[in-house]
């Protein structure tokens, strides 16, 4: 089993009990990276960054320093952090909210720095009432200590932070969706171009935003150079990531584990992180990256965890979240709730998504209650079609933000892979898993 | 009882001078409001449609988009089961089936005397522990159909309320002191960092330019 020794970067203090205080932080380090930073020039901040080729941690993989790099020409800009997590089955922001509120916080100025940005925004999930609270108590104690405010830690930056509660909807994880929600509004997202975040972004002006788990980095980074953190992992998946992994495993849980240089296969068996399929039974099927990614079969549990590597292999890592299904599973069933879910969350701004979503969870749910019709495999994969047209990976688009083409996915993958299973629900109205 | 007490008027002002645009504050005083009573009443939608400058139509729209904002009453205690896919293959079919016995309610129901409301619900994010469970938002761990019941009499007992605050109270912490970068300085700040900025990128680029008309040269030669 590969488990390699790489240093834990963002969960280096979730161990002690008392992890979430300015008191532990300040004991193991904490915001000397902020200090170093602003001893160095902006544009050399944003240079370790770029060097770190630390890709974005929330789902779709794009390059931090490249994101900000968009920005830098702007005078007017606001820096928001994304920890709506909702993606199912991903819980690794809620690790780094509640126990390493100040690393998250850290991170944040360090980005307003280099950023040169006067006013920050955390969009933290609303679900998480006691993340919200350590957040907010950090960011009182960072405000006292110096570290937050006008003329932070002496140096002339000045830079102000906001916590700002969401209110439960998936669909506010999309970056453009959260902006709206921020605005007060609903959170529909917006069409781009030209509503490009780092165009026009909060109240109209360029604004990054960027994950929780990004910003966590930040602070390791500045401190170790981007050179160290890009010597971990392999190619462009640099330095270590946080995987939730869940589902029939012996250990669920949160593990940081360094990028490509572990497979799948060493996180669900490594005694150290799943340490194997509950029972004794053997991988059925697995998600390798929330539920709007392809599934993948057991032979693919030897895929490295590295983004181009799953890419190419035609699923994605997306949110890290990692969900082992096993031999006693039954597919159709775990596809109609992944279908039920985008029903539910669809913003209902496009036809395809709104409507087609409804369409393929009524017609999952007949099958998996024993009543579907011949036809209606080729129904979902038709209707599937209609959302995201020749359901290729990367998937095509018909509508204003990608969670429509990510509806057919666990869809498309359960038929393909289990096209028997799904057979035999229609045919015999009865689940051969039992 | 639904227009904000003075109290909380005083800090709904606070929300509202966090942010840019007064709209911004929207989300956070329907909270605000569900803490004071339980639910976001219309009374409630009007005050802050006055707050932050929209109409009470608006705010009811808005609020009516969010799973966590309520416009009609719910139970003391909101008990979410969730039963995404990392619950289901938890059992939270099971554990939600048991809770809508064990309560007398559907999903989506509130008991009679007005104690629990029962949600069916999406993701929590605690998937290392299923099928899982949360009170008022307030994580109490994956449980089994014992532990459920136990929950269930504790709550009544009133023996959890110091960790599970009634609903709507969302965040116990509350933010001190407003912003503390002066307006004014993050105005003439913006503009100097932009001035700065510009200047910077304006030396690099000349650098640059020197450098490259030196490899020039040197290839020429």
């Amino acid at each position: 089993m590969a488990v390699t020794d790489a240093p834990r970067i963002v969960t280096a203090r979730v161990g002690y009990e008392d992890s979430y205080t300015l008191e532990r932080y300040l004991a193991t380090g904490g915001y000397e990276g902020l200090r170093k930073a602003l001893s160095m020039t902006p544009e050399a901040v944003a240079a370790e960054v770029d060097a770190a080729s630390l890709l974005g941690r929330g789902g779709a993989g794009f390059p931090a320093g490249r994101k900000w790099s968009m920005l830098r020409k702007d005078p007017v800009t606001y820096l928001v952090v994304n920890g709506d997590e909702s993606e199912p089955a991903t819980f690794k922001d809620h690790l780094l909210v509640e126990r390493d509120p100040h690393q998250l916080v850290e991170g944040v100025l360090i980005a307003a720095y280099a950023l040169q940005v006067s006013q920050a925004f955390i969009f933290i999930r609303g679900e998480f009432a006691l993340g919200l609270e350590r957040v907010t108590q950090a960011l009182n104690d960072a405000y006292d200590h110096g570290a937050v405010g006008a003329d932070i830690f002496g140096s002339g930056f000045s830079v102000d932070v906001v916590v700002h509660p969401g209110a439960g909807a998936y669909i506010c994880g999309e970056e453009t969706a959260l902006l709206e929600s921020l605005e007060g509004k609903r959170g529909f997202p917006r069409i781009k171009p030209p509503f490009f975040p780092a165009a026009i972004g909060l109240y109209g002006q360029p604004t990054v935003v960027n994950n929780v788990e990004t910003m966590s980095n930040l602070p390791w980074i500045v401190l170790h150079g981007g050179k160290a953190f890009a010597g971990l992992g392999q190619g462009r998946s640099a330095g270590t990531r946080l995987f939730a992994l869940s589902g029939h495993v012996k250990r669920p849980g949160t593990y940081e584990v360094e990028m490509v240089k572990t497979t799948f296969r060493d996180l669900v068996y490594a005694p150290v992180y799943g340490a194997g399929v509950r029972g004794g039974r053997e991988v059925k099927a697995f998600i390798p990256g929330g539920v709007s990614a392809p599934w993948f079969g057991p032979d693919q549990l030897d895929l490295p965890l590295g983004q181009d590597e799953v890419g190419a292999a035609g699923s994605m890592l997306g949110s890290g979240a990692i969900t082992v299904m096993d031999t006693s599973t039954c597919m159709v069933r775990a596809a109609w709730r992944i279908a039920k879910f985008f029903a539910r969350e669809s913003c209902g701004q496009c036809t395809p998504c709104r409507e087609g979503s409804g369409w393929l969870e009524r017609v999952l749910r007949r099958i998996e209650q024993g009543e579907g019709r011949e036809e209606d495999l080729d129904l979902l994969l038709d209707v599937s079609d209609n959302i995201s047209p020749g359901l290729q990976w990367p998937p095509q688009q018909t509508t204003i933000c990608v969670l429509g083409p990510s509806i057919p996915s666990s869809i498309h993958s359960g038929i393909d892979m289990f096209r028997d299973e799904f057979l035999v629900h229609v045919k015999e109205g009865r689940c051969p898993v039992g | 009882m639904s227009r904000f007490t003075p109290e909380m008027a005083a800090r709904a002002a606070e929300l509202v001078s966090l942010y840019p645009e007064p709209r911004s504050a929207l989300v956070p005083l329907c909270h605000l409001a569900q803490e004071q009573d339980g639910w976001l009443t219309p009374e409630a939608m009007e005050e802050i449609a006055e707050l932050v400058g929209v109409t009470p139509a608006e705010v009811r729209g808005t609020a009516s988009f969010y799973d966590m904002l309520h416009t009609e009453p719910v139970g003391r205690y909101l008990v979410s089961v969730c039963t995404n896919i990392a619950c289901l293959l938890g059992g939270a079919e099971a554990l939600l089936e048991h809770a809508e016995r064990r309560l007398g309610v559907r999903a989506g129901g509130t008991t009679a005397d007005g104690m629990f409301t029962l949600e069916d619900a999406e993701c929590l994010a605690d998937c290392d522990r299923t099928p899982c469970v949360t009170v008022n938002h307030r994580y109490v761990g994956g449980l089994s159909a014992e532990a459920f019941d136990q929950l269930v009499d504790d709550l009544r007992a009133g023996r959890r309320d110091d960790e599970i605050p009634p609903h709507g109270t969302l965040v116990r912490v509350r933010r001190s002191g407003g912003l503390r970068v002066p307006r004014d300085q993050v105005a003439s700040e913006r503009q100097a960092m932009a001035a700065a900025t510009a200047a910077r990128a304006e030396a690099a680029k000349a650098a640059a330019e020197a450098q490259g008309a030196e490899g020039a040269q040197g290839k020429g030669a």
